[in-house]
């Protein structure tokens, strides 16, 4: 049951991706990869990762939809249709696909218990979390306690871009002192 | 004009309460459901933008003035770096929280509690800023 909604699944984020090539309009673009990322959320729901969905649908399908839309307020929302040919291209798209493809071979299965990720690092994790935490949710764990410098670097990349997007788009005080003129 | 329709109106008033307290809900149990500071955040800074959309930037800025969603976004991050030398100033390294509470595990979950609220700021801010940004250049 599981594997065929991951199929299901699967097929729609395949389909929306091959839409959202083929269309012109800027907006439906836009609302087709909102849907998109909600389809991705719930791949992530299906593997347990709810976290990873909670945010995958409230950044991918929020936030960055409206995002886009704004952008595309500022510009054309329809694009140029284009001429040249797809043959070059095609075949490298397939080739990259197809080395893709060759690489997952050598992947542990999904769920392995004996793959690396679950066995070394993160086998601690989750037996000793409960006793040096006390905290039942492990990926909160993670994230604040055992990797609380990757967060701690995270917020500030995450105040950096907002810095370099305020400094781009023009901060408030700028445009404030342009009507007082 | 959006703002003339009622419907659409009305939704988002009724919705911005919820998701706010939604996102407090995602902000305080991340210890023990999905979740967390950036996740609140960003459902936080939702409700804001949903406000927008309908109501006008204005609107949203009677909510959450531009002065306090800018300073919204160091001070995060300055709430982060603040637990860290708390835990230096305790006598651990940086960023142990379990040298904040007499009990290891309660300062490990205090330590949490306050550094998830940290991200949860910063990007609350964050997102309203760029989205202010982006909707100022719109209009």
């Amino acid at each position: 049951m599981e594997a065929l909604i991951a199929l299901v699944l699967m097929s729609f984020l395949a389909v929306i991706a091959v839409a959202i090539l083929r269309l012109r309009d800027g907006i439906t673009a836009v609302m087709l990869s909102g849907i998109y990322s909600l389809v991705s959320a719930g791949v992530f729901v299906l593997m347990d990762a709810v976290d990873v969905a909670f945010t995958e649908a409230a950044v991918g399908g929020g936030i960055s939809t409206v995002l886009l839309l704004a952008t595309l307020h500022r510009t054309n929302r329809l694009t140029r249709p284009t001429h040249h040919r797809a043959a070059v291209p095609l075949i490298v798209v397939l080739i990259t696909g197809a080395a893709l493809v060759y690489g997952t071979w050598d992947m542990p299965h999904y769920g392995d218990a004996d793959s690396p990720p679950n066995q070394h690092v993160g086998l601690r994790y989750v037996e000793e979390s409960p006793k040096t935490t006390g905290i039942p949710n492990v990926v909160t764990s993670v994230l604040s306690s055992y990797r609380g410098y990757d967060t701690l670097g995270e917020a500030t990349v995450v105040l950096t871009a907002a810095v370099g997007v305020l400094a781009l788009l023009g901060a408030r005080r700028r445009k404030d002192a342009a009507h007082d003129r | 004009m959006i703002a003339d329709q009622v419907i659409l109106r009305t939704t988002a008033r009724l919705l911005t309460p919820i998701i706010w307290l939604f996102a407090l809900y995602v902000q305080t149990h991340g210890d023990y459901g999905p979740g967390g500071g950036f996740q609140a955040g960003v459902l936080f800074a939702a409700g804001f933008i949903l406000y927008a959309l309908v109501n006008g930037l204005g609107a949203a800025e009677a909510l959450v003035p531009v002065r306090v969603s800018e300073a919204m976004m160091p001070l995060g991050v300055l709430l982060y770096v603040g637990v860290g030398f708390a835990g230096m100033l305790a006598g651990g390294n940086f960023l142990d929280y379990g040298v904040l509470a007499d009990d290891p595990k309660k300062g490990q979950h205090l330590g949490i509690i306050v550094i998830e609220l940290g991200v949860g700021i910063t990007v609350a801010g964050v997102m309203i800023q760029i989205f202010s940004a982006f909707a100022r250049r719109s209009s």
